[in-house]
């Protein structure tokens, strides 16, 4: 994410563009107008298809997601709480003796200690992918292209957006038709 | 629902292709020249089409079920649950049974949804969505068992740790508890990692509304997905890790079910051999659900071209294999009985197969152990009919083998004074009736008002979704494609 005050800095995007959107028929097409906006030193661009289509990521110079450090931030809490509430709830809050066996061992708090880091695992990963995609967001510029509610059935989209420091509403869309695109479209923030 | 899809169905089947033959070549997952578009029609329409009749009986039918567990749930808090017919020795009967029984059937969504992810096993994505529903639904029928089993139902949150008015905490040491976090833990991130794979789905479900109100709702649902790629490298890294977690929580579930028996002291249950029988019992029965399932819905929406013949007999190979196993854990129980010189532990084995439940001890032989290996034959694993009445039979004798662990091992324990003989009462079977409503309500909304096949998934694994062509690779399996 780029710094917001740049955006419309440069004088070439006019305020009303918010990005350029045009749409590739094919896997191929929109991998290879990925990598020539990587080669030509664009950032704030991205790609919208139906499926994740495999390797885009090295094609958009995009870095691995930050997703699995938070899974691992929700592990350890779920471990530490369970061995904290199966020590605490269990030995000092309230011992009780059963069949002898001591307040608090390790060996029988395995299981919660197993199912209580899967869980918290799990919310990590699930929440984890909402926040890093800043969803739920029922509505986003791009979506304002004719033709985008085939992006989620059988077309493929580049969107080049203005807050890009090399945007020209020209230069792209010229690039993006020169690469193949179809339909390419100007929208509104 | 058996009214006759209008276009989707027609001519994509080449009668040709057969994709159970093992070849070189990778063998197509899905059948005919199909487009992105076409597979996202296929599935789609099953949701936007007019509601079939054949649903609307089906559904009144299994509301009237579900009808009937209302009614026997509100009469078994009313009198009490020795309206159940278990009683002392026989403390856990048909209630547990049916619990044991509908977590295992849950069992193989997991394992389809994550293991078979894993291992990279790509037919996978068209059951994967079905199973995982089935998986949420079998867990909500095996909870009410569990739940309603505790008498006063209304002081159910005992189970879990927040404080009551005893000023207790529940006993930590006790496997019952652990069941608790487990089922639990289980529910919750089987419908974390279900939601996760639908929003790519339910996106296309709200971009393809033609009314509002449906747009309102898939669009709620689908969270403003644009398939954004920036977005997807973090959903798939995420969903690996959901799969990740998923295979050893499945595999501890059973296993912590399993230790609800073996911790105990009582002989017939007192084993270590538990916890792996446990869960291949599991995978097992769930497969033989997911069969007789998608032979139905494959049938009836016209999806056979998505869920094909090589992945029904895929799924009989597990049964096969899965099935194997059950029947070699059966055989080692008897040799450890034998083997350890525990007059106590021989007599439950003995009188377990030659006593008075002789009568569900070899129904459960027969269902689990002997019908699987019909599936050693091709013809038979490909037979619609054939593994339809199989599948059903692996169900049958699922649910006999927990009836068999728990009557059997509690109704002649270490005092004849105390022998006895658990008869079922009306209670019992209605409240089983009563989780099928649960169970088949919630399948039947689910596939009239979700996409049942994971589109996006199916997608992927398409020759054409490859973004090199030009690999030879891919070349060939496009060859076999066509």
């Amino acid at each position: 994410m780029a710094d917001p005050k740049g955006t419309t800095k440069t004088g070439r995007a006019p305020a009303n563009v918010y990005a350029v959107v045009g749409m590739f028929t094919s896997p191929a097409d929109l991998y290879h107008a990925c990598e020539h906006l990587r080669d030509q030193g664009f950032r704030d661009f991205d790609a919208h298809t139906p499926f994740p289509v495999h390797g885009l990521e090295r094609a958009m110079g995009l870095k691995p997601s930050p997703i699995p450090w938070i899974v691992l931030g929700g592990g350890i809490t779920g471990l530490a709480t369970a061995v904290l509430m199966q020590w605490w709830m269990g030995a000092i809050d309230y011992p009780w003796n059963i069949s002898g066996k001591p307040p608090f061992a390790l060996q029988s708090s395995i299981p919660i200690m197993f199912e209580l880091t899967v869980l918290l695992s799990a919310f990590g990963a699930f929440f984890g992918t909402w926040a890093l995609c800043r969803l739920p967001k029922p509505f986003d510029p791009v979506m304002q292209h004719p033709s985008f509610y085939r992006a989620s059935d059988d077309r493929f989209f580049v969107s080049v957006e203005a807050k890009d420091p090399k945007f020209d509403v020209s230069k792209v869309k010229a690039t993006l038709e020169k690469l193949g695109a179809q339909e390419v479209t100007e929208v509104s923030p | 629902m058996s009214a006759a899809p209008p276009e989707n169905r027609a001519a994509v089947i080449p009668r040709d292709v057969d994709n159970t033959l093992q070849t070189i070549e990778r063998p197509p997952l899905v059948l005919g020249k199909q487009s992105f578009h076409a597979v996202t029609e296929a599935v789609s329409d099953v949701v936007e089409r007019k509601t079939p009749k054949g649903w609307l009986l089906l559904t009144a039918i299994a509301g009237f079920m579900l009808m009937i567990l209302g009614g026997s749930l509100t009469d078994l808090v009313g009198v009490g649950i020795g309206e159940w017919g278990l009683n002392h020795p026989v403390g856990w009967a048909w209630d547990i049974t049916g619990f044991v029984f509908w977590i295992g059937i849950g069992h193989a969504g997991t394992l389809i949804s994550a293991i078979l992810f894993l291992f990279r096993q790509k037919w996978r994505t068209s059951i994967n969505r079905a199973a995982e529903a089935m998986t949420l639904f079998a867990v909500a029928a095996a909870l009410i068992y569990p739940g309603f089993h505790v008498g006063r139902i209304w002081f159910a949150y005992w189970m879990l740790p927040i404080p009551n008015q005893m000023q207790m905490w529940p006993n930590f040491k006790s496997p019952l508890l652990w069941d608790v976090f487990a089922v639990s833990t289980y529910g919750t991130v089987s419908l974390l990692f279900w939601f996760l794979g639908l929003v790519p789905d339910l996106a296309t479900l709200r971009d393809r509304s033609t009314t509002k109100l449906r747009k309102i709702i898939y669009g709620t649902l689908a969270l403003g997905w644009r398939g954004s790629h920036r977005h997807w490298l973090t959903y798939e890294k995420a969903y690996l890790i959901l799969a990740g977690l998923s295979t050893p929580l499945v595999l501890s579930v059973h296993t912590i079910v399993s230790f609800d028996f073996a911790v105990s002291i009582l002989p017939g249950w007192h084993t270590t051999i538990f916890p792996p029988y446990f869960v291949a019992g599991a995978v097992f029965s769930g497969f033989a659900m997911v069969v007789t399932l998608m032979i139905l819905v494959r049938k009836a929406y016209g999806l056979e071209h998505l869920i094909t013949m090589r992945h029904l007999e895929n799924m009989n190979k597990i049964i096969l294999a899965t099935g194997s196993l059950v029947g070699y854990a059966y055989g080692m129980e008897f040799f450890m009985a034998w083997y350890s010189g525990n007059i106590y532990e021989r007599f439950a084995f003995i009188n377990r197969a030659f006593g008075p439940y002789s009568w569900a001890y070899w129904t459960m032989m027969t269902c689990n152990v002997f019908s699987p290996q019909f599936f050693w034959f091709r013809k038979i694993r490909t037979s619609i009919p054939a593994m339809f009445i199989l599948s059903i039979a692996v169900n049958i004798g699922m649910w006999f083998e927990r009836f068999v662990i728990i009557a059997t091992s509690l109704h002649r324990d270490f005092l004849p004074s105390s022998w006895g003989y658990f008869r079922p009462q009306l209670v019992d079977f209605t409240t089983f009736i009563g989780t099928f409503g649960l169970f088949l309500t919630l399948f039947l909304l689910f596939i009239r008002f979700l996409p049942g096949i994971a589109i996006s998934e199916v997608k992927g694994v398409m020759p054409q979704a490859n973004p090199h062509p030009e690999d030879a690779h891919e070349k060939e399996a496009e060859a076999a494609h066509g």
